[in-house]
């Protein structure tokens, strides 16, 4: 490898220049293809294959070509429709309220002077919980004894124990983790507006909505996008919650924690390995959306600077 | 080195410096109605951490209340929770994985961040597409074969299932793409003219790597090993899936099960407290990095 490169150091032969660029590049980037290859792409391929298979850990070696069976029979599973509602409700009911609460956040911070660093690092503290943690805390706060939600709404009710109410616990808990997280991002964003824009808008007498709606929307935009969808692949794969919160009972299982259970509590591998295929697939199609609209981003990362 | 250190700066704060003086421009003077938001932000985020807290300090008939202050504070569900012996294993646990996926993301992951970011070759642009759909991927794709890879190896390998390496490896899978592309972004702040002049010197392309760009990106392999970390440390579902005993088990999987075992009497004090000390080490990376962490998170978020 160095003496490929020393080659490189005389300006006159480009073109072995760029061989020998290539070659190092090749060096360097292929441990880390190597590990991607090994921990993501081969797993997913052999999901793909254990869900064409009819496999039980419970008796050792039973496995046998099922064809699309494990496909079929779940798309007429009426669990496997009721995690795709869930999952579909939680995403949409959770995002949008992150980008609203989110959106508020970054705008008072931003138009807060003094106290920045300081509101920052108080806005990281939802982040850095960890999402476990985060679904124990709610799990207090809205218990029935010794929670103070009820006491507080002078309600009686089993929150996390009932149908819709466990469901908008959950929300409740993922908004409290990720809004700030959306609020820091829309921060960087609202940070590169220019404030001379504002000013030439204050001086044609713009009011506050209209100066959001015609000038910090539009330029926000992107940065709004990005963290838009990064919030809806992040709820669309959401295990952590539902899992401490309720174990996926009253209307909150999530497509995630259906396979979970479908192969290790039912111990079914092949149909397990199928639904984290779909939702695989379910997820794969919103990051498709998501290159898109970030493509020109890695444009910008793999050009020559 | 000393003059030319001092022009590289980290994304972010170029523009906390222009937004500092356009602000010291337009007049110090902030409306009181935005001190009652930020205030209500201050209490949207700390307050329910406080509930924990105020939670953790409880014990007995306490804990069948809800005040709000502790009416007996006291230390006991915190010397409860070191006194398990499963508990401070899957502290152990946690900081070797933890700390084993950083350095491991880290070290691989700068070659192959560096290359995307200097290097000219072919088909760049769908190695950072791939890399960056990794990130997204379901981690319960991974998730069932890599159980039935771990609880069966082929070629007579040793099984890896409830092992802390069969966690460390899939780890992996999500680091490395989170840690090429913060340290991509970090690697194209440095300016390229010391790199050159280190080549002019006869220096190797690997050598100005190592001995140039490497010290300089000093911030960046921060930031990108604080996610990395922040990321392992918080890792749950692959923890559930590839652990079965408190033997590899990591802290969100050890707190997970402190509820399963005993399903209809929670011990909520013990476990608040065990949930209270798992999240300290991440709080004070959060006070000590702020600023770090947030050029991490909006690296590729804002250049849109």
């Amino acid at each position: 490898m160095e003496a490929a490169s020393i080659k490189a150091g005389t300006p006159t032969r480009r073109r072995s220049r760029d061989l020998s660029e290539r070659r190092l590049a090749a060096y360097m980037v292929s441990p880390s293809l190597l590990l991607i290859a090994l921990v993501a792409a081969y797993p997913i391929i052999y999901a793909v294959w254990l869900s064409l298979h009819e496999y039980s850990v419970r008796v050792a070696g039973l496995s046998r070509w099922a064809g699309f069976r494990n496909y079929s029979n779940i798309l007429q599973d009426a669990e496997f429709w009721a995690a795709v509602k869930n999952t579909f409700i939680f995403t949409a009911a959770s995002v949008t309220l992150e980008t609203v609460i989110g959106m508020a956040m970054a705008l008072a911070m931003h138009t807060a002077f003094r106290g920045q660093g300081l509101l920052r690092t108080v806005v990281l503290v939802p982040w850095a919980v960890l999402t476990v943690v985060t679904a124990m805390m709610w799990r207090t706060i809205f218990d029935p004894t010794l929670g103070v939600v009820n006491a507080v709404l002078g309600t009686d009710i089993v929150w996390l124990g009932e149908s819709p109410h466990a469901m908008i616990v959950m929300i409740i808990a993922d908004v409290w983790k990720t809004a700030p997280f959306m609020a820091l991002l829309l921060l960087a964003g609202l940070q590169v507006i220019p404030g001379e824009i504002y000013e030439a808008a204050k001086v044609d007498g713009a009011t506050m909505w209209q100066r959001f709606q015609k000038i910090t929307l539009p330029l926000l935009m992107p940065a709004l996008l990005v963290a838009l969808i990064f919030r809806t692949l992040d709820a669309l794969r959401i295990f952590d919650l539902p899992f401490v919160l309720t174990k996926g009972a009253h209307g909150t299982n999530t497509l995630s924690l259906e396979a979970y259970q479908t192969f290790t509590a039912n111990n079914i591998i092949g149909a397990g390995a199928a639904l984290a295929v779909i939702t695989f697939i379910i997820v794969m199609i919103v990051s498709f959306l998501y290159i898109r609209f970030v493509g020109g981003n890695i444009r910008g990362l793999a050009e020559e600077s | 080195m000393a003059t030319t250190a001092t022009g590289v700066t980290e994304p972010g704060t170029a523009v906390e410096a222009t937004t500092r003086k356009r602000k010291a421009a337009t007049g110090p003077k902030t409306p009181w109605w935005v001190w009652l938001a930020v205030a209500a932000i201050v209490v949207f985020c700390l307050a329910p951490f406080y509930w924990l807290i105020n939670v953790s300090l409880k014990t007995g008939p306490d804990l069948s209340g809800s005040a709000v202050v502790p009416p007996n504070p006291t230390l006991d569900n915190y010397e409860s929770i070191f006194k398990n012996d499963d508990f401070v294993k899957a502290l152990g646990n946690s900081a070797i994985v933890s700390l084993s996926v950083t350095v491991l993301a880290l070290l691989v992951g700068s070659f192959c961040a560096y290359a995307l970011a200097r290097l000219k070759f072919p088909a760049k642009f769908w190695l950072l597409a791939l890399i960056l759909s990794i990130t997204t991927f379901p981690p319960i794709a991974i998730a069932t074969p890599i159980f039935r890879l771990w609880s069966d190896m082929p070629f007579g390998l040793p099984d890896l299932f409830n092992t802390k390496i069969g966690l460390i490896i899939p780890y992996l899978t999500f680091a490395l793409p989170l840690a090429i592309y913060i340290l991509v972004s970090f690697f194209k702040e440095i300016p390229k003219d010391l790199e050159e002049a280190a080549l002019v010197d006869g220096a190797t392309r690997f050598q100005a790597f190592r001995k140039v760009v490497i010290p300089l990106a000093a911030p960046g392999l921060a930031t990108a090993g604080i996610l990395t970390f922040i990321f392992a440390w918080n890792e749950f579902l692959l923890a559930v899936t590839l652990t079965s005993t408190p033997k590899a088990r990591t802290v969100p999987a050890a707190i997970a099960f402190f509820t399963g075992s005993t399903e209809f009497e929670e011990p909520l004090g013990t476990i608040s407290a065990a949930s209270v000390v798992i999240s300290v080490p991440l709080i004070f990376l959060v006070l000590f990095f702020q600023k770090r962490i947030v050029a991490g998170l909006t690296a590729g978020a804002v250049k849109g």
